[in-house]
């Protein structure tokens, strides 16, 4: 490649627009929640800086629930989601009449308006008159009607599955992919062994899809995380605060009530954890990448 | 084993009977689930309220109409302009994010400058930061601004969220160009732009498509937070944050809004069949081995 100073002056103007939209529009952002969380900012026009006392206001035994939940929350729908992609990439893997209409059948949870698949949960999920609640009581399963977004256990995990349908086609694929990669032959010789189909699943698809099973669940785990619209359009947060997670009871406080300077404070607790996820996602693909080249 | 000679498939894609039944109904299961909610939101759209609101279930609507499609119209008054924010709202994003994202994309693809490698990974480091995060200094900045309540208050914070993938995918695509272009117009005495501009770019065009596709569907199916918080004219609302006034409501008219409900998600609908093959493409590049 051609070096001179002109095309290094020339890469960063390049880069430049896009840096410049991201620094303003994240990274500022970012720095300045970090400060607001020092500070009394609410919907008045002064602001004071009191110190640490949002941070010691904040952290008491509600709060830790809330952040004990929000971990709860996602890791059931991080693990349901690896499942339940690791199941669907397998079969839509199959050699069946039909598959490619399979496959495109996968996608629309991932590629519609996410509030808009939200609202055809809210519907499923009616007590009275829901498909779920309606299809349980025909097959005896349960008595009566069932709300589900009315009781606290049944909500929370109503989010989550409505969060994992949305999530479940893009592992999928993304595994269907990986699946994909793995060279045909060691099946071929795998078969000639007398290998079994269950053992071929167990001991060349597993561990060859491993990777893509990390690097998805992590960054399922950092897209979780920050679920929002999922519960907001379901429960707000309810029934008794029994599904706000971290970014529901940020926005609570910050849009809600408008303590902005609290908002922040929370927010940047948040913040740490996600940067906890992201340093350990870039390692843990650094590590993937350089064990793919030994 | 006998060996049948019609049979062309490789031996290991050759299933017994039960086999082959207990895929089908596996992936009948996994379908469903993905399925069920547009299927049940589709038969309510059909079923007429008074059946709705009636116990025992039923899945069947009995004497279905497509009435809801039309009286929705009336219900949601602001519907069709509810949509067309929406798809005003994606275009512009998307055009924004091209007009970053494709200089940036070749430049990562193209040179390998110290601390280049350290601003990719900045990119991708956004996309782990959602929104919701970031909302308060963003609303103040907006407020400042005077935004609020403007197209370019939804426009402008989800476009930097649309930035991280399109680069890592356009950036992709690039990678594959040989470099041999870059040098050959260099010989000819073209300048870096030029070669940028009349070399690379027509030969990118696929690459940048599939791109402006996906960033338009990312940005349609994710108006929600930023319109919620930095909106509250109904005027300017996109369908989804449209709809979700309806659906809060104490009476929802349940077969309207799913009615509407698909008429809004009909176009991600008829983009998924046609472009399946560019998108499932598309959405993965990169992400097994770069």
């Amino acid at each position: 490649m051609i070096k001179s100073r002109s095309s290094l002056i020339f890469a960063w103007v390049l880069l430049a627009p896009a840096i410049i939209y991201v620094l303003v529009i994240v990274a500022w952002p970012l720095v300045e929640t970090f400060r607001l969380s020092f500070t009394d900012a609410s919907l008045s026009r002064t602001t004071n800086y009191v110190g640490d006392k949002n941070y010691t206001k904040i952290f008491n035994n509600t709060f830790l629930t809330v952040i004990l939940r929000t971990f709860a929350w996602t890791f059931f729908s991080v693990l349901l989601k690896m499942i339940i992609g690791t199941f669907g990439a397998v079969l839509l893997n199959s050699a069946v009449p039909g598959r490619h209409l399979f496959r495109i059948l996968t996608m629309p949870p991932w590629i519609v308006p996410m509030a808009i698949g939200i609202f055809m949960w809210g519907w499923m999920y009616n007590g009275q008159f829901g498909m779920i609640s309606g299809l349980l009581q025909r097959m005896g399963i349960v008595d009566g009607p069932v709300a589900f977004l009315a009781y606290g256990s049944s909500a929370f995990w109503a989010t989550i599955v409505t969060d994992v349908w949305i999530g479940v086609p893009m592992v999928t694929i993304y595994f269907l992919a990986a699946i994909q990669s793995i060279p045909k032959d060691l099946y071929e010789a795998a078969w000639t062994d007398g290998a079994s189909r269950w053992m071929r699943f167990r001991r060349i698809t597993l561990p060859l899809m491993a990777p893509a099973i990390i690097t998805m669940s992590m960054l399922s785990l950092i897209a979780t995380f920050n679920s929002f619209d999922i519960i907001w359009i379901l429960t707000q947060g309810g029934p008794s605060g029994s599904t706000t997670t971290m970014i529901i009871d940020t926005y609570q406080t910050a849009i809600g009530s408008k303590k902005y300077g609290e908002g922040a404070a929370r927010a940047v607790v948040i913040c740490i954890f996600l940067s906890l996820f992201c340093i350990a996602y870039f390692r843990v693909t650094r590590r993937l990448a350089a064990l793919e080249k030994a | 084993m006998a060996v049948r000679s019609k049979d062309t498939r490789p031996m290991i894609d050759r299933y017994r009977w039960w086999e082959v039944v207990l895929i089908y109904a596996g992936i009948f299961v996994f379908l469903f689930f993905m399925l069920a909610p547009f299927i049940e939101g589709f038969l309510v759209s059909l079923k007429p309220l008074s059946q709705l609101f009636s116990s025992p279930y039923k899945f069947w609507p009995e004497n279905g109409s497509f009435k809801a499609y039309y009286t929705m119209w009336v219900s949601v008054p602001r519907f069709g302009r509810y949509i067309f924010n929406s798809f005003l709202i994606s275009t512009v994003a998307t055009i924004i994010v091209l007009a970053l994202v494709v200089p940036a994309a070749y430049a990562f693809a193209r040179f390998n400058y110290k601390g280049m490698a350290l601003v990719l990974g900045g990119f991708l480091a956004v996309s782990m930061f959602s929104g919701a995060v970031l909302l308060i200094p963003l609303f103040r900045l907006m407020r400042t601004l005077g935004l609020l309540n403007t197209y370019f208050a939804m426009i402008v914070p989800g476009v930097a969220f649309l930035i991280p993938s399109a680069i890592w995918l356009l950036r992709t695509y690039m990678m594959r160009i040989p470099t041999e272009l870059n040098e050959a117009a260099y010989m000819d005495g073209a300048s870096q732009f030029y070669t940028f501009r009349r070399v690379i770019l027509p030969i990118a065009a696929p690459g940048i498509v599939v791109v402006a596709i996906t960033t338009f569907i990312g940005a349609y199916a994710q108006q929600f937070i930023f319109a919620l918080t930095f909106n509250s004219k109904s005027d300017y609302m996109p369908l989804p944050v449209g709809l979700f006034a309806y659906f809060g409501k104490q009476d929802v008219i349940w077969n309207e809004l799913m009615a509407a409900s698909f008429v809004g998600i009909a176009p991600a609908l008829v983009i998924i069949f046609f472009l399946q093959r560019y998108l499932v493409g598309g959405l993965t590049a990169g992400a097994v081995k770069q």
